[in-house]
């Protein structure tokens, strides 16, 4: 707490002025005599002299009390050159030549001893005067001391700064983190992308990780960030622009034995084409230099084609194997070590092969009877689950009718992201609050339009703490006849606190199909459409799938 | 890229990790075994998104923590002696009528108008012109102000401060403070006592009386004792001195006063009218004030003019607005309306008699003293009826927005750390912790004087406008990222 700057500026260059008399200066290092009398092993006393500093009685007593326990130190004295006190120096026998030219504002250092010893203890002189009077309270930390309240006053140890205030101050927040050396995730979202682009450069200068904005989330040298599941640790690093694909992705690897080396959320902006991937990219960079991991997977949602193609044109050329999964309806295709897939599902399940591992046999679709509706109703928590079934269905709308207080439901298929800012201003994501997922259910379960409904279940650090619960309860309110199928999947790990098979029992008591993933789901869901005409009409006006990637 | 280190990236188990927003979120990592600090994170800027980017930006920015290196230590290495005590015509030649034929006088915090100023300082305007003999009566004292006949400057634009109104006229004495090592020089008004003074707006003839005895006798009488000192005082011994007897040297000089006194005691006795000053020495518990500021004074103008600096080199109020000035902003001030004085008033005095804050005397502020060291001086925290505990909680808080501590400024009660010195706008504005400061309250009409003692604080709207002044230097070109398009 001292800062390193006591007595500097004043007192450094003159400090030593003892053997040379005052107003002579020297160097710490320079080398020369320093007992103003004697020699060899007789006494000898000494006197040095800091000009113009002053310190109090009682810290200078301290100081003599600790220079005079010293070996080879008999006595030390340490005065303000008053009157008074030169006289006392001298009747003790303490003063020299030196001594006798102080004056009143300087500060005497007075030994005696044996001359060798007096010389290195003349060196601790100035750590003794720097310290507190008292080892316990040092001003600067006390037990009811208030929690710093910026990142600059944050403990220095820090190595991330986790930021989560709202969109126009997070950006001010994360370039704080990153100048002050710490890596940034950044959960909030709505911070101006020429911030965006500014922080990630910032963080790409310094050799640091900017996750986000919009990260949600992150497993970071085994640490989870935002929405995350609890996971095992392994070999696999993990690159996301999108969140929900990353817990999807890593719940899959997790069940088949495959641990997480890294995984870094990027943002979901981060493979627009004004940001350009830059995390993605650095995070590439680094996972691929990483001998911990052995196989690195991309996930984003469907990015820039030409921020693609550089990311990809960086994959082909890595030491370890590759799997990107965009979301984009690229076909499938493997490039040397790369190879890219088209679902989080094949995303995982190829990774476990390339690493030599078994995964579950192909999901069997139940037969099950036609269902009265005709309509697709998903209604995701997930963004990314959204854009995967998108792929499926391309015609589907993107969102409700938003004008008045009762949900509309279109006469179109309907793939809802109910994460989107439309449906969470002034209120929690639908993975912590249910409420509007849950009106969204009871509208399409009471739609005799409906034919299936598709939801997710997001577990994990972050989420609800029984996300089926309020789901399962709408699914019970209908009549098993009247109802439409409701087609089901968790994302989660069985170590996460709510428990992946629980709360999938629970969404199976009120009648829910449960698929094993958010492919399947989609695949299954749509598979359970009646064959109709329609489709070909529905693809006749394609409404714009996504729009914000 | 530059190499991340690929084993762990959050360093040695467990990860430190500082977590700005919605608690929840702490949570997480911590289910992991992470040390999160949760901060009390409040929009920063005064919740103007724009400017928190801003600050961001200037945030550990290479250039200006080398300039606030540089202004700190500048600041630090100044060595404030007293050296002499001049009629202020001689010390600052522009005030000097005669030769200019132009009636200037000074006066305390930024620039203001007669028109515009509050009733104490019209007060200190009149008895300076009294007793310059520019006007015969009070009336015709302001008859001359209305008429323009007077100009008027901030104190501070001439290396100069003064307590309270600090209206500083040709004939007053200032004392002059010196840095040895480089010839720098400040100066102050001398202490006129407590109860009815001119720097609170007391007018009458036993302030004028004292006034001119102050000229006359008092001045004299101390520079001629001065020869007897011919290294003059060192006021940085004092005041390191006076901060472990209870005094913080802004509203509390007792010790300081009484050890200022002690050195120059013995040849003041041996000059003519050496007991009549001991008597007034003696009895004037604010006599270091004027002291403790001209030292202020002298080390935040060395400090001044470092360009890139956020160090705040100035704070001082003239009744109606106060100001700052920044070290990388040159000389502009940066203002808003004075703030009131939470504190405790004498018999009969309430809190809508006072003056909003007023006085130059904040200068000690931006030197480590008054409202900075006040864990240096339980007695006064009485003022505010406040505690011990509280004193000592301000001195930390204002750690929190201070570039370093002062070697020689101790304290005690914090077991002898230095006090926070060197305000840093940007400290300010990112934890929204202001200065605060303790200072003297003044009636608000004039030719009343003080009235109560107190604790205010410098508005962040001063900050925020410094902010919005301060140009972001050009650092160094950082490598774009890949290929980013423009």
């Amino acid at each position: 707490m001292i800062d390193g700057c006591a007595l500097a500026p004043f007192a450094e260059d003159r400090r030593v002025a003892g053997p040379y008399g005052r107003g002579m200066e020297r160097t710490p290092d320079e080398t020369g005599p320093r007992s103003a009398v004697g020699s060899g092993s007789e006494p000898s006393v000494l006197n040095s002299v800091r000009r113009d500093t002053y310190a109090d009685s009682v810290a200078l007593m301290r100081a003599a009390r600790q220079l005079s326990e010293l070996p080879g130190v008999d006595v030390a004295s340490l005065v303000m050159a008053t009157a008074a006190n030169l006289r006392q120096l001298a009747d003790a026998g303490l003063l020299t030549d030196d001594g006798r030219e102080a004056g009143p504002n300087d500060l005497i250092v007075a030994l005696r001893g044996e001359p060798a010893a007096l010389a290195s203890a003349l060196d601790g002189v100035r750590g003794l005067l720097e310290q507190p009077d008292s080892g316990g309270s040092d001003g600067g930390v006390s037990p009811d001391e208030p929690a710093p309240r910026a990142l600059t006053e944050a403990d220095p140890a820090a190595a991330l700064a986790l930021i989560s205030t709202p969109g126009p101050y997070a950006g001010a927040e994360a370039l704080k983190a990153l100048r002050c050396g710490m890596h940034a995730f950044v959960f909030s979202d709505n911070v101006p992308l020429a911030q965006e682009v500014a922080i990630k450069r910032e963080a790409h200068a310094r050799g640091l990780l900017a996750m986000g904005p919009d990260c949600g989330t992150a497993l970071i040298d085994g640490v989870p960030l935002g929405f995350t599941n609890t996971l095992r640790r392994g070999r696999t690093g993990l690159i996301g622009a999108s969140g929900t694909g990353l817990q999807q992705v890593s719940c899959l690897l997790d069940a088949c034995g495959e641990g997480v080396r890294q995984m870094i959320g990027t943002g979901g902006r981060d493979l627009s084409a004004e940001v350009g991937g830059v995390t993605t990219l650095d995070a590439f960079e680094l996972l691929d230099a990483d001998p911990g991991c052995a196989l690195i997977l991309l996930v984003s949602k469907p990015p820039a084609p030409a921020v693609a193609e550089r990311v990809l044109e960086r994959a082909r050329r890595s030491a370890k194997p590759v799997v990107a999964c965009f979301l984009d309806g690229t076909r499938p295709y493997s490039s040397g070590r790369l190879t890219v897939v088209g679902t989080l599902r094949d995303a995982a399940y190829t990774a476990v092969r390339l690493l030599g591992g078994s995964v579950p046999e192909p999901f069997e679709t139940p037969e099950l009877p036609s269902p009265g509706g005709h309509l697709l109703r998903a209604l995701y928590a997930g963004g990314t689950f959204a854009y995967e079934a998108r792929q499926l269905l391309p015609s589907a709308v993107t969102e409700t009718d938003g004008s008045g207080t009762e949900i509309v439901l279109p006469d179109r298929h309907l793939i809802l992201d109910l994460g989107d800012d439309a449906y969470t201003a002034g209120r929690p994501h639908p993975m912590i609050d249910p409420t509007v997922r849950a009106a969204h259910l009871r509208a399409a379960l009471r739609d005799p339009r409906t034919a299936v409904v598709v939801l997710d279940v997001v577990l994990g650090h972050g989420a609800g703490a029984d996300p089926a619960g309020p789901l399962a309860a709408e699914l019970e309110q209908v009549q098993d006849r009247e109802r439409p199928h409701v087609v089901a999947f968790t994302v989660g790990t069985d170590r996460d606190p709510q428990g992946a098979a629980e709360q999938r029992e629970r969404l199976r008591r009120a009648g829910a199909l449960l698929a094993p993933n958010s492919t399947d789901a989609a695949r299954h869901a749509v598979a359970l459409l009646p064959n109709r005409a329609p489709r070909a009409r529905a693809a006749a006006d394609l409404t714009p799938a996504g729009g914000h990637a | 890229m530059s190499t991340v280190t690929v084993e762990a990236l959050l360093g040695a188990a467990p990860a430190h990790i500082a977590a700005v927003g919605v608690p929840d979120f702490a949570e997480v990592p911590r289910t992991a075994g992470a040390d999160v600090t949760a901060l009390d994170w409040r929009p920063p800027a005064s919740g103007d998104p724009e400017l928190a980017w801003k600050l961001a930006q200037l945030t550990a920015h290479a250039r200006v923590e080398a300039a606030n290196a540089e202004a700190v230590s500048r600041l630090l290495a100044v060595r404030p002696v007293w050296r002499d005590v001049l009629p202020a015509r001689e010390a600052l030649p522009v005030l000097d009528d005669r030769v200019s034929g132009r009636r200037l006088l000074l006066h305390a915090g930024p620039p203001i108008t007669w028109e515009r100023m509050c009733g104490p300082m019209r007060a200190g305007v009149i008895g300076a012109a009294l007793l310059e003999g520019w006007a015969d009566t009070p009336e015709a004292a302001e008859r001359l102000a209305d008429s323009g006949a007077i100009d008027f400057e901030p104190c501070h634009h001439h290396d100069a401060v003064g307590p309270m109104g600090g209206i500083t006229s040709p004939s007053m004495p200032l004392l002059v403070v010196e840095d040895p090592a480089t010839g720098r020089r400040s100066y102050s008004n001398l202490n006129e006592g407590a109860g009815r003074c001119l720097r609170y707006g007391a007018l009458g003839d036993d302030v004028m009386d004292r006034l001119r005895w102050m000229g006359g006798t008092l001045a004299p009488a101390l520079r001629e004792a001065l020869k007897a000192l011919p290294d003059g005082v060192d006021l940085r011994t004092v005041t390191a001195q006076a901060l472990q007897m209870g005094d913080e040297c802004h509203s509390r000089n007792t010790a300081a006063s009484m050890l200022l006194l002690r050195e120059l005691a013995a040849p003041l006795s041996r000059t003519a009218d050496g007991p009549e000053v001991i008597d007034f020495l003696a009895d004037n518990h604010y006599w270091f004030l004027n002291f403790s500021m001209a030292a202020a004074k002298l080390a935040t103008s060395a400090a001044a003019g470092v360009p890139d600096s956020t160090l705040v080199t100035a704070f001082a109020r003239n009744g109606v607005e106060v100001g700052i000035r920044v070290g990388g902003l040159g000389d502009a001030w940066f203002t808003a309306p004075a703030t009131h004085i939470r504190g405790m008033y004498f018999a009969g005095y309430g809190p809508d008699d006072a003056n909003p804050d007023i006085g130059d005397s904040a200068i000690a502020e931006t030197y480590g003293l008054g409202g900075f060291a006040l864990a240096a001086a339980p007695a006064i925290t009485g003022f505010v009826g406040g505690t011990v505990e509280e004193a000592l909680r301000i001195t930390r808080d204002m750690a929190r927005i201070t570039l370093t501590r002062h070697e020689a400024y101790r304290l005690p009660m914090l077991g002898g750390i230095g006090a926070p010195v060197g305000i840093d706008v940007r400290a300010v504005l990112d934890t929204g912790i202001v200065p605060i400061v303790t200072t003297g309250i003044s009636h608000r009409e004039p030719g009343i004087g003080q009235i109560g003692a107190g604790l205010t604080h410098a508005p962040l709207e001063c900050f925020r406008k410094a902010l919005e002044a301060f140009p972001v230097p050009a650092g160094e070109e950082l490598v774009p990222a890949g290929g980013v398009p423009a």
